[in-house]
């Protein structure tokens, strides 16, 4: 058995466990007590980032193999255990949740007034949830926590959300659902053919026929196309993200839309590598749509989080480019940038989230001067604007360069294409930023007040990542080598050939 | 660490201090932190270029900045005979710079942000330089042109200034997209992107080539040309020149430090630095010299014709820099770096000259609303007429000997070279007929402003006049490291080109073929044209001004053409933004996401019988029901699968 817990006590179960159980004890705390329930969704989510420390700094970095791995039988009638385990894969997006989580709280302690205790127990539990998505080595247990966090999610926005957050958050259900449910079906198969086990470590391994390989690509495909999202199945996701609460958002931008690249890494690939190499084409230019695309919607866009939604579909395409260039640089550059477009989309709709709460307006048109009014404000916007359009040394910037060199290494024109994404990434960026923070003071922005220091103590730690990841990524990228390394060597026995997206569609 | 190493990280750290503190703490005091840190690295400087003289040339890491399989990108310095310089250039002007606007910018509100980003762009122009591998290269270049961003809209509730800062970043996109690729191809090609084992190895990919779309181009012109396309949007080359106009949007000082001595000079340090890339590839360098030489000429055209003072200096720029591109683009790359080192004294100090002006007219910059300057602001008169000559290239100043070097290289460099060197010679002509026009416009005759603003014109403070001063000295004497050998010889000097011997261990020495007589016809030529041009000028602005009237009015399509600079600007709007933006609006939210994908989605459950309305139903209740429809399904595809 790959096991290997150096810790001792199983860190990821508490992990998970800690803001769920903390969501549990809330429900006993009285409705009107409303400072109380405040502190102690922040007291849980610190305590679930400090439990997720050791992760950080007790990782093994030399090994491919799962690490902190828990191991219990669970229903064995069915075969179907408790495990979890992480690798260099995997293992930042469990921090990412945790410390996202903690921002989330901060920045929705005056903006949210209705319903406080179940918001902030869904919050709780949707951090449960999601680094259980990360954790989880058996596939029913995955597809539990998977499904999981899409209830609170849903509740999320479809409660605390905007003028038209029915719509929205039915529609984030109906896309979601479709795609889940076919791969709901992919891993049914997989548990038949594989000789009855959940076991995604031993499932990884198989050699499946090509046929199957390829039947199987795209029922996972549909589930996680949908959630990163990819273009065309992407709509949901301006919706989603405008009519969310601003945690619903950063959590959507911050970690759920990283599970569809997840997936990609954790099965698709390994899983089908002769179907994830003939795919190779297809997903390619999916992906380099979805960067141009994403950016040149953003240019029509009149509502500020509905810009930054469009753009999150540009800032992905780049990390599904990266992932399907199947080289080290791409599959590197797409797990960081992974990272940090959670850290900075995140960031841009924590940004977001402060400045609607005083003015109640999300339309750009509503804006104007902004610098001048909040200065302090608009200088951490410049850092998550700058870092957005990947200017070198913020983490933008490793990131972006490493898929495009990925990806030109693995296809010339991809990699020119994606860059092109980068050129309307500064225009609409930067647009943007003229319109909302220069030229003269809108009336509407007059007299607000700047960021106090609940704010200032949300967006810090994003600042601080931002540059940390762009002058020395090594911290982070170190974490990858290994496992990623891992990965190609396993997609490596691929030997299908290539399909592009012409010959799929007409059947060429 | 060694103390070169400290020359960018003081102004960082200046920079840090001040938009940490400058808001609350510091405030009006800001200088006291910025001007001792790059005054610091400006001593440094003058040491390490002593070192570098003495034979030392340093070349070592500071730390691995990224990791990921072969890509492995050091942060380090290389400080060679060529960076040397650009240290100097750097640090002197931005030291001047520094202490101009201590009285330029003094009572402005953003009094501290100004020098914080001075420092910040310092910083960033010092790494560029001294980066010993493409990638930091990129990091400075991208960095300044981030200053170059907060700088032209430094008065950003101003719509104008805010449009050309975002207007110079986009366009700079565009080139640092060629740029990216070409270090992209770099790596694929050497395996590393660190200067000296590229340079090493780039002998070896003669001949080999690659296939684009169908077509095979040489691989060492393919790197060239992509890093030439960052050059081009730096250095505000055709077709990506758009931006430096408008880049007056920003306060002077910084015209005079970014716009003119440092930043867009990049793109020419930069080919310089690549030479042995460029020197393999005759299709690279016949582009970079014909994109040189005909920049300089349509920028000058532009010129005559301006009246915004600060406009009609940054086409000046713009045509300078041609030159600069020329002399490479021919080989010549001594000649190329020392015109920009001697056009960095004069070209700044014209532009503090007219920030000196426009301190004494509350802002005016156009010179026909000026006039009889000279009397009220005599320092600026001087300084700025000092500059004229030196720009105009009269024998003695810094300009003739770099432009003279530039033109007599690219003559005898061959066919193609006699062809740019004609247009440069014209160009020439240009240049000493606008610059001399900004003079006799400006500073002589009758005053044409308003009374209140005749009433409040006054000479600028010392802290003003003192950098003026002295720019002016070095746009005299800067040229006198790099005296032709012609006259070396008439004068008695040994060995007078100092400057090109001191950079041929990096860019090597052309290979001018030509005689003494037609050295000497080339330089009379060049001096007949400078000296022609400023008595045009005379003859046209000051004995008989109705002249330029009567030309305008009898040619008035060339006229209308050179005022709208080309239509550039307007045929950009026209192919590039305004589609995309149908394409933004009209195809992508009208249509393809709002009609098609939209109408998928909504239209699918509505088409199988309002499933969606039932869906809605379901979805007003709570959790529960949504976890019985999941389990629901759930079981549905287990029965099914199982039986």
């Amino acid at each position: 058995m790959e096991q290997m817990n150096t810790l001792g006590y199983p860190i990821l179960s508490s992990v998970i466990f800690v803001p769920i159980i903390g969501a549990i004890l809330m429900l006993l705390i009285k409705r009107t007590n409303e400072s109380l329930i405040k502190w102690s969704a922040l007291f849980f989510s610190i305590l679930t980032f400090i439990l997720s420390l050791p992760l950080f700094t007790n990782f093994d970095k030399k090994t491919h193999k799962m690490q902190f791995v828990e191991h219990h039988e669970w229903i064995p009638a069915w075969n179907i255990n408790y495990s979890l385990g992480v690798d260099g894969i995997s293992v930042l997006f469990v921090l990412l949740s945790t410390l996202i989580t903690i921002t989330c709280v901060l920045v929705s302690w005056n903006s949210i007034k209705t319903k406080l205790k179940e918001f902030y127990i869904a919050l709780l539990l949707i951090e449960g949830a999601m680094i259980g998505v990360f954790c989880a080595l058996d596939f029913f247990l995955f597809y539990i926590f998977w499904e999981a966090m899409l209830i609170p999610m849903f509740i999320l926005i479809g409660v605390w959300g905007g003028p038209r957050r029915v719509y929205a958050a039915i529609k984030f259900f109906l896309y979601t659902l479709v795609g889940s449910v076919l791969m709901l079906v992919g891993i049914i198969v997989l548990y038949f053919y594989g000789g009855k086990t959940f076991d995604i470590l031993k499932l990884s391994v198989m050699n499946y026929p090509y046929s199957m390989q390829l039947w199987l690509f795209w029922a996972f495909f549909a589930a996680f196309a949908v959630k990163v999202p990819m273009f065309p199945v992407h709509t949901w996701l301006p919706d989603a993200h405008t009519e969310a609460p601003t945690a619903g958002s950063v959590i959507l931008a911050g970690i759920l839309i990283k599970m569809g690249a997840y997936g990609f890494l954790r099965f698709s690939l390994p899983f089908f590598p002769d179907a994830s190499k003939a795919m190779t084409p297809v997903m390619m230019t999916l992906s380099v749509i979805a960067i141009i695309y994403g950016a040149v919607v953003c240019l029509a866009q009149t509502d500020l989080k509905r810009l930054i939604a469009y753009s999150s579909v540009s800032h992905m395409g780049f990390v599904t480019l990266g992932i399907f260039a199947m080289n080290v640089n791409g599959l590197e550059g797409g797990i960081l940038q992974m990272i940090n477009h959670g850290i900075v989309t995140g960031a841009l709709f924590l940004s977001v989230g402060i400045i609607y709460d005083r003015t109640h307006s999300r339309e750009i048109a509503d804006y104007g001067g902004v610098a001048t009014v909040l200065p302090v404000y608009a200088a951490f916007f410049m850092v998550f604007t700058l870092a957005s359009i990947g200017l070198p040394g913020m983490n933008g910037f490793i990131g972006e360069f490493l898929i495009i060199l990925g990806g030109f290494a693995a296809k010339k024109w991809a990699g020119v294409l994606a860059a092109t994404g980068i050129i309307i990434g500064a225009a609409y960026m930067l647009w943007l930023y003229q319109r909302v923070f220069f030229m003269e003071v809108n009336p509407k922005v007059q007299g607000l007040s700047d960021v106090n220091l609940r704010e200032i103590i949300t967006l810090l730690p994003m600042v601080i990542l931002i540059f940390w990841i762009g002058v020395y990524p090594n911290t982070f990228l170190s974490f990858m080598h290994v496992s990623v390394q891992h990965l190609i060597d396993r997609l490596n026995i691929g030997t299908a050939p290539e399909m592009t997206l012409a010959k799929l569609l007409f059947f060429k | 660490m060694k103390s070169y190493q400290l020359i960018p990280f003081l102004p960082l750290a200046a920079f840090v201090i001040n938009i940490l503190l400058g808001k609350r703490i510091i405030k009006d005091k800001a200088h006291w932190i910025a001007v001792p840190a790059v005054l610091a690295s400006w001593v440094i400087s003058v040491f390490t270029l002593f070192d570098v003289i003495g034979g030392k040339v340093f070349n070592e890491d500071l730390y691995t900045w990224i990791i990921s399989d072969g890509f492995i990108v050091s942060v380090g310095f290389l400080v060679d005979q060529l960076t040397a310089v650009m240290l100097i250039v750097v640090t002197t002007v931005s030291s001047l710079v520094h202490i101009y606007s201590v009285g330029y910018m003094h009572g402005d509100k953003g009094y501290y942000r100004f020098f914080s980003y001075l420092s910040l762009f310092t910083f960033s122009m010092l790494m560029l330089v001294m980066a010993n591998n493409f990638l930091q290269l990129y990091f400075g270049w991208e960095a300044v042109g981030l200053c170059s961003y907060f700088l032209i809209g430094f008065w950003y509730e101003k719509k104008s200034a805010s449009d050309a800062g975002k207007k110079a970043f986009i366009v700079n996109r565009f080139g640092d997209f060629g740029f990216g690729l070409g270090v992209i191809m770099i790596f694929l090609t050497f395996g590393t992107i660190h200067y000296e084992p590229v340079f090493n190895a780039v002998n070896g990919i003669v001949g080999q080539s690659i296939n684009i779309l169908g077509y095979d181009i040489s691989l060492v012109t393919l790197i060239a040309l992509l890093l030439f396309c960052g050059a081009v949007g730096k250095s505000a080359q055709i077709p990506l020149h758009v931006w430096l106009p408008d880049a007056m949007e920003g306060p002077t000082p910084v015209s005079a430090l970014i716009h003119a001595a440092t930043m867009v000079t990049a793109g020419v340090f930069m080919v310089a630095r690549c030479n042995p890339i460029f020197n393999l590839s005759h299709v690279a360098m016949n582009v970079v010299a014909v994109t040189g030489a005909v920049t300089a000429l349509f920028a000058a055209t532009i010129a005559l014709v301006q009246n915004d003072i600060k406009r009609i200096i940054a086409y000046s720029t713009i045509s300078q820099l041609g030159y600069m591109f020329l002399a490479c683009g021919v080989g010549a790359y001594a000649a190329g770096i020392f015109h920009l080192y001697t056009h960095a004294f004069f070209k700044a100090l014209l532009f503090l000259g007219a920030g000196s002006v426009m301190h004494a007219m509350a802002g005016e910059l156009d010179i026909q609303k000026m006039g009889g300057l000279k009397k009220y602001m005599p320092w600026t008169y001087w300084t700025f007429l000092l500059a004229s000559l030196s720009i105009a290239g009269i024998p003695g100043f810094a300009g003739f000997f770099s432009k003279d070097e530039i033109l007599w290289q690219a003559y005898a460099s061959g066919p193609l070279g006699k062809i740019v060197w004609f247009l440069g010679a014209v160009t020439a002509l240009l240049t000493a007929f606008y610059s001399f026009r900004i003079v006799f416009v400006a500073f002589h005759g009758k005053f044409r402003g308003t009374h209140e603003q005749e009433h409040h014109l006054h000479e600028s403070p010392k802290v003003m006049t003192l950098p003026l001063a002295i720019l002016a000295i070095g746009a005299i004497i800067s040229g006198w490291v790099g005296i032709p050998p012609l006259i070396g010889e008439f004068l008695g000097i040994e060995h007078s080109d100092k400057f090109g011997a001191f950079l041929a261990p990096v860019v090597g020495h052309p290979h001018a073929e030509g005689t003494h007589g037609e050295e000497i016809f080339v330089m009379l030529l060049s001096i007949l044209f400078a000296v022609g041009g400023i008595i045009t000028a005379f003859f046209m602005y000051i004995k008989r001004p109705e002249i330029p009237v009567q030309l305008g009015e009898s040619m008035k399509t060339a006229y209308r053409v050179l005022w709208n600079k080309y239509y550039v600007d307007e045929l950009y709007h026209l192919i590039i933004v305004r589609p995309t933006f149908w394409v933004a609006q009209s195809v992508i939210v009208g249509v393809t996401d709002g009609k098609i994908i939209e109408g998928i989605v909504n239209g699918v459950p509505r088409a199988i019988g309002g499933f969606s309305e039932i869906l809605r139903r379901v979805q007003t209740g709570f959790a529960h029901h949504y976890a019985a429809v999941m389990a629901l399904g759930l079981l549905i595809i287990m029965i099914f699968l199982i039986l």
